[in-house]
């Protein structure tokens, strides 16, 4: 038995160096958004290149098994989609390269540089953007009367809207919305949250919904608790629910007020070796230009990070229906959003999580 | 034992208030499905009561009266419920019937010992009603999946058209995917790949061991026993992580300096991240059966100049063989329903099922997953099918009365 | 030999002592069966016991503040925390110095991380001081003191700099003070603000719900066990089938059948209220509490209950209770005096491997635990996997531990390892 498996390791490692080179592993969240990009980016891609592309669905377990994989030497990976807070932690644990953009991306089509094209979107050295999702609300339609919620303190008013909702198991977004709809204007959100009342404050008015409120873990979970008519209304990533309404054909709805937009993107691990990383780079260049982001909209609902993409945006793939007016940056629904501050979090998140946390467990 | 035990018919007295307290039983639910709880309790009481005085009393045929009563309380059902109605009305109308005559000709003494009390006998049978429940307990859950992906949508909820019995509600798209879907496909064949090679690992060098440890003069058997078990004690995202650092260093030597392959390498370190957690189970069953073991067995075997090989193979391992099997079924569900660990030290191209149906629940809530589940129980029905018959024929082949 | 002399020692049949002889068959049987323990136990320790002890021992080490802050931590020695003022010059000189290598080596950003474990704030202020601290040129720049509290305010502030000084030293109990709900004060260790403290509560709550769980596991076991020993073997093994069904079944799959069937909209709601006996306004709520991790846990659970008591239950003779009965003990008695004490061995055994299963599940309790229902092993999970903490994480892994193996030691004290059977 032995000595068949280290016959069948050598025959194995003949014919390994050729195919090692043209290989590259590129890690996403898996399900429709892997697949998206999977027919906008890789596929392409591989056509182009030869490379071949190995799909790995770790995204959710990204920052712990980077930092695994630096410390022990040996990472395998080549390019990883994170979220912007991942990314920014990454970066700051000098976990994720840090890149000079202009450089390694390609300009608009109309000469405006990279930079000035992802604009405000670049919110880490490490990171570059890829799309705008945003965290909103679905409602049940046929659960909510004739006047379905049109604001986000809907979802605190148990009266007018009685049932269950679901909720993020995290305090980002939670926290600001409670605030906001406890009368705290927008802007001064973070002012309030940064002090031990605001927390309080917070957290007492999500105390007036808690017995009402199923939290989850997962993307999947709020569409399934909305299709089982479980929660009235919750909140989820905007391309779920659009699968959930327009592939699926539920009775659902979209709450687009106070949506907190967020960011997905690239990043490159720290400690490729300067061949894999020239590769890694060369595969951002191509799948972050403008025509790349534009074309995953065709398979998804979530706006390209560059502004130059956005009038390229045409129709979904199989569906055919016009895909500008589901994207959250869609004007019609981007009227009143949330813009998180991701600075403000990476410093006070371990604490405020400890604090939200105690509160849950009450 | 059971043509000891007189049967005897029983009287009415007996016979009619128990169907009657019976019928009442299911009336109240009937009745309170239909707005009054107690009409429904004193109808069904009546109901079942005549029915069972006229079977007995009037027309005497068991076999006339059962189809009288299926039809009966089944196009009643169909009244009141419509299909649903029908059928579980059909299933009562024969319970009813079957249950009616089992007090009335005193069937349900046959298989008793004949001296026990009626205290006894009806302990027996409740005893008998709360294993089922238990049973349903253990199973329901199971089965509430197998319908489920046959699901026309792309979500885990009964639909108002699957509750109609509707084809349209139902759809085998689930199951195409599975067989359609590369990823699915590769995760399978990479658990069948897996789970296996992980399972003789621990299997041979945990009966090794289990042999080693069931010798009278171990120094620091506790210690070592703890050790050999503690896979099983430590959380397994402990686990995970501790053992992804030195998968990490033996995969860079094995890549390195012998300069194999990295996909090679990748499965190594799962299979034996999934061997050492299987082996406190292998360990564990083992030891237990070797404590049974009668030693004077393998000196007798020495005695005829067996060598310890030959002993080992024709004489100890026969015997401890149950305990090396279920111990290796064991390792092996370890292995095959394992995702913590193979999420951590795993990469893509060793995606195992559970990691797929883990993405699967995360990311995309899709039946597939259910479809698998449902696949691998007729997999596993079959399997324990034909154990189970091996097991009888060897059984006879031994000569051993079937028990 | 029974012409040896009473005087001299006795003889094996090779003319050794016997005694010596003995000596050594008793030595080669140990070495022969330390030889067969041998290549598992080496197995295990070398990819198991080590590797899960490193993992173990992040919960003290602490070394990357002096590392990435060298000077910085020299300087900070002679600083009062208690004056309540920010420290001088010399300490912002060493700390630019440092950051400036730091900066440069991209390490600055891993202490303000470690550091903002336990003051918030922190991360960013070495995120903001390294981006401009590459840049200096630590000879000539100086002095830095104004330059710090320019780039942010927060270098300033004396809290920021005793949790500086405090977390100098390589190894720490900051993490296990943090797994117990303290923190390390102005004084010392002190209990954190009572809208902190959530481990010893969840600490608690798994050991209080394993232990319902192994209780309820028992409860249901039992009588299956009983009815699969004492049945013919062949109707024994069909419904064995049953038993082991849903243990082949996938975990998650089992998990996500009892969310169908628990949820309010669910499979046994619907059915009560097609029965009428709950109201549809007034569906009971099963998941999303401690009732619903209680339940999927004892269903996944029972079956590791079930087999240990089936093989226990099977070596009881039934004659053992006739007996009894035939001198007249009651049915209960029999059973309560006679029964029952033989079949204990069979509830330590799945009692031991339920309770240990149970303390370290955590994705069942994630899935229908709702905020109540979940567990420890949840949180050492989010530290791993989410917050980066593996300090903390390891300081409660550390003590989950701690406390499965004392239960494992008092169980092999009480009823001993060995009478463990799985089948």
């Amino acid at each position: 038995m032995k000595s068949k498996v280290t016959a069948l390791a050598i025959s194995a490692a003949l014919v390994a160096p050729s195919a090692f080179a043209q290989e590259m592993t590129i890690v996403s969240w898996g399900g429709s958004y892997s697949k998206s990009q999977q027919l906008a980016y890789h596929e392409p891609y591989t056509a182009k290149t030869g490379i071949t592309i190995i799909n790995d669905d770790s995204s959710a377990e990204a920052v712990a098994k980077i930092r695994a994989m630096n410390e022990a030497g040996n990472v395998t990976w080549d390019v990883v989609d994170v979220v912007a807070s991942d990314a920014m932690r990454l970066c700051d644990e000098g976990l994720a390269e840090e890149l000079d953009h202009d450089a390694v991306l390609a300009a608009a089509p109309d000469g405006t540089s990279a930079t000035e094209d992802f604009g405000d979107l670049i919110v880490s050295d490490c990171f570059v953007p890829q799309i705008v999702y945003s965290t909103t609300f679905g409602y049940r339609t046929d659960m909510v009367g004739d006047t379905p919620p049109s604001s986000i303190c809907d979802v605190f008013d148990l009266e007018k809207y009685p049932g269950k909702r679901s909720l993020q198991k995290r305090p980002i977004d939670n926290m600001e919305w409670a605030l906001y709809c406890d009368g705290v204007a927008k802007e001064d959100i973070y002012d309030v949250l940064g002090t031990p009342e605001g927390v309080e404050r917070g957290l007492a008015k999500l105390d007036t919904i808690k017995d009402s409120v199923v939290w989850w873990t997962a993307g999947a979970e709020t569409p399934q608790l909305l299709a089982d008519g479980e929660v009235v209304m919750g909140s989820t990533f905007n391309g779920r629910l659009f699968s959930a309404i327009a592939e699926q054909g539920q009775p659902i709805g979209m709450l687009w007020d106070m949506q907190s937009f967020d960011l997905d993107g690239w990043i490159i691990p720290a400690g490729l070796s300067d061949e894999r990383k020239q590769r890694a780079l060369e595969y951002l260049f191509f799948a972050t230009d403008t025509q790349r982001l534009a074309d995953q909209a065709k398979y998804i609902s979530y706006g390209p990070a560059r502004k130059s993409s956005a009038p390229l945006v045409g129709k979904h793939a199989s569906l055919g229906i016009d895909m500008a007016p589901h994207m959250p940056t869609d004007p019609a629904n981007a009227g009143n959003v949330h813009i998180y501050d991701y600075e403000w979090w990476a410093d006070n998140r371990d604490d405020l999580d400890a604090k939200f946390q105690a509160w849950l467990a009450k | 034992m059971a043509a000891l035990t007189p049967i005897s018919r029983k009287p009415m007295s007996l016979v009619l208030p128990t169907i009657a307290a019976a019928g009442g039983f299911l009336g109240i639910f009937v009745g309170a499905s239909n707005g009054s709880t107690l009409m429904g309790l004193v109808i069904g009481a009546v109901v079942v009561a005549a029915l069972g005085l006229f079977f007995i009393g009037v027309l005497k045929n068991e076999q006339l009266s059962k189809w009288i009563s299926i039809v009966l309380v089944a196009v009643a059902g169909f009244v009141l419920g419509g299909i649903p109605g029908f059928i579980l009305g059909a299933i009562f109308g024969w319970f009813f019937h079957w249950f009616t005559y089992w007090l009335y000709e005193g069937r349900y003494r046959a298989r008793l010992l004949p001296y026990l009390t009626p205290g006894q006998v009806l302990w027996h049978y409740s005893f008998l009603v709360i294993c089922g429940a238990i049973f349903v307990f253990l199973i329901t859950p199971i089965l509430v999946v197998m319908p489920l992906s046959f699901n026309a949508q792309d979500f885990f909820t009964f639909t108002p058209e699957m509750l109609r019995f509707d084809p349209e509600g139902y759809s085998l798209k689930h199951y195409r995917d599975f067989f359609t879907n590369n990823e699915w496909q590769r995760s399978f064949k990479n658990s069948l790949l897996i789970a296996p090679i992980a399972t003789v690992i621990s299997v041979s060098l945990g009966t090794l061991a289990a042999i080693g440890l069931s010798q009278s003069h171990v120094p620091g058997r506790r210690a070592i026993m703890a050790i050999l078990i503690s896979p099983m004690i430590v959380p397994l995202i402990i686990s995970a992580t501790g053992m992804f650092f030195f998968y990490s260093d033996i995969g860079n030597w094995l890549e390195g300096t012998l300069g194999l392959p990295k996909t090679f390498v990748g499965y190594v370190k799962v299979v034996l991240a999934h061997a050492v957690l299987g082996i406190p189970f292998v360990i564990i069953t083992v030891t237990a059966t070797l404590v049974g073991f009668d030693r004077s067995l393998t000196r007798a075997a020495a005695n005829m100049g067996a060598n310890p090989v030959t002993t080992f193979f024709r004489v100890q391992m026969p015997l401890i063989l149950p305990g090396v099997i279920s111990g290796g079924l064991f390792a092996f569900i370890t292995s095959f329903d394992e995702v913590v660990v193979v999420l951590f030290i795993g990469s893509a191209s060793q995606k195992t099922l559970p990691w797929q149906m883990f993405t699967g629940l995360r990311e995309q809530i899709s039946p597939t997953i259910l479809a698998v589940a449902t696949i691998l129980v007729v997999i596993s029905i079959a399997l324990l099918t034909t154990v189970e018959l091996l097991r009888r024929r060897s059984e006879r082949l031994r000569g051993m009365s079937p028990s | 030999m029974s012409d040896t002399t009473q005087s001299g020692p006795v003889l094996a049949a090779d003319g050794t002592p016997l005694k010596r002889s003995l000596n050594r068959a008793l030595r080669l049987q140990k070495m022969r069966a330390l030889a067969l323990i041998a290549p598992l136990l080496l197995f295990v320790l070398l990819t198991f016991i080590i590797p899960i002890g490193q993992m173990l021992f992040r919960s003290v080490e602490n070394d990357i503040v002096a590392t990435t802050l060298p000077r910085t931590v020299v300087a900070l020695q002679s600083w009062d925390a208690a004056s309540g003022v920010a420290p001088d010059e010399a300490v912002y000189t060493a700390l630019a110095a440092d950051l400036h290598d730091a900066a440069k080596a991209k390490t600055h950003t891993r202490v303000g991380s470690r550091l903002n474990y336990e003051t918030p704030g922190i991360s960013s202020l070495f995120r903001k001081a390294g981006r401009k601290a590459k840049k200096w040129d630590v000879e000539a720049d100086g002095p830095f003191k104004e330059q710090f509290i320019k780039i942010a305010k927060g270098w300033g502030d004396p809290d920021v700099w005793r949790t500086i000084q405090t977390y100098s030293p390589k190894y720490t109990n900051g993490y296990f003070l943090n797994a117990a709900d303290m923190q390390k004060g102005a004084d010392g260790a002190e209990i954190r603000p009572e809208s902190e403290r959530i481990y010893i509560t969840l600490f608690k709550r798994t050991l209080i719900m394993s232990l319902i769980i192994t209780g309820s596991c028992i409860v249901l076991a039992y009588p299956v066990a009983w009815i699969l020993a004492n049945l013919p073997a062949a109707k024994a093994n069909l419904l064995m089938i049953l038993v082991l069904l849903p243990f082949w079944t996938s975990l998650l799959v089992r998990t996500s059948a009892w969310k169908v069937m628990l949820q309010q909209q669910g499979v046994i709601n619907d059915v009560l209220v097609w029965l009428g006996l709950v109201a549809d306004d007034a569906r009971l709520v099963m998941i999303n509490n401690q009732l619903g991790t209680i339940i999927a846990m004892t269903h996944i659970l029972l079956p590791f209950m079930i087999l240990p008591m089936y093989s226990v239950m099977q070596t009881i003779q039934p004659t053992y209770l006739r007996a009894a009965k035939s001198m007249g003990a009651t049915n209960w008695t029999a059973f309560w005096r006679v029964y029952f004490p033989l079949s204990v061995p069979g509830i330590g055994a799945g009692s031991i491997l339920v309770f240990i299963l149970s303390i370290g599940y955590y994705i069942t309790p994630e899935l229908v635990g709702g905020t109540k229902g979940v567990f420890i092993s949840n949180r050492i999970a989010f530290h791993i996997s989410s917050s980066l903490n593996w300090g903390l994480a390891a300081a409660l892994g550390s003590i989950l531990l701690a406390v499965v193996l004392i239960l494992y030691w008092a169980y092999d004290k009480i009823v001993g390892i060995d009478n463990v059977k799985l089948g």
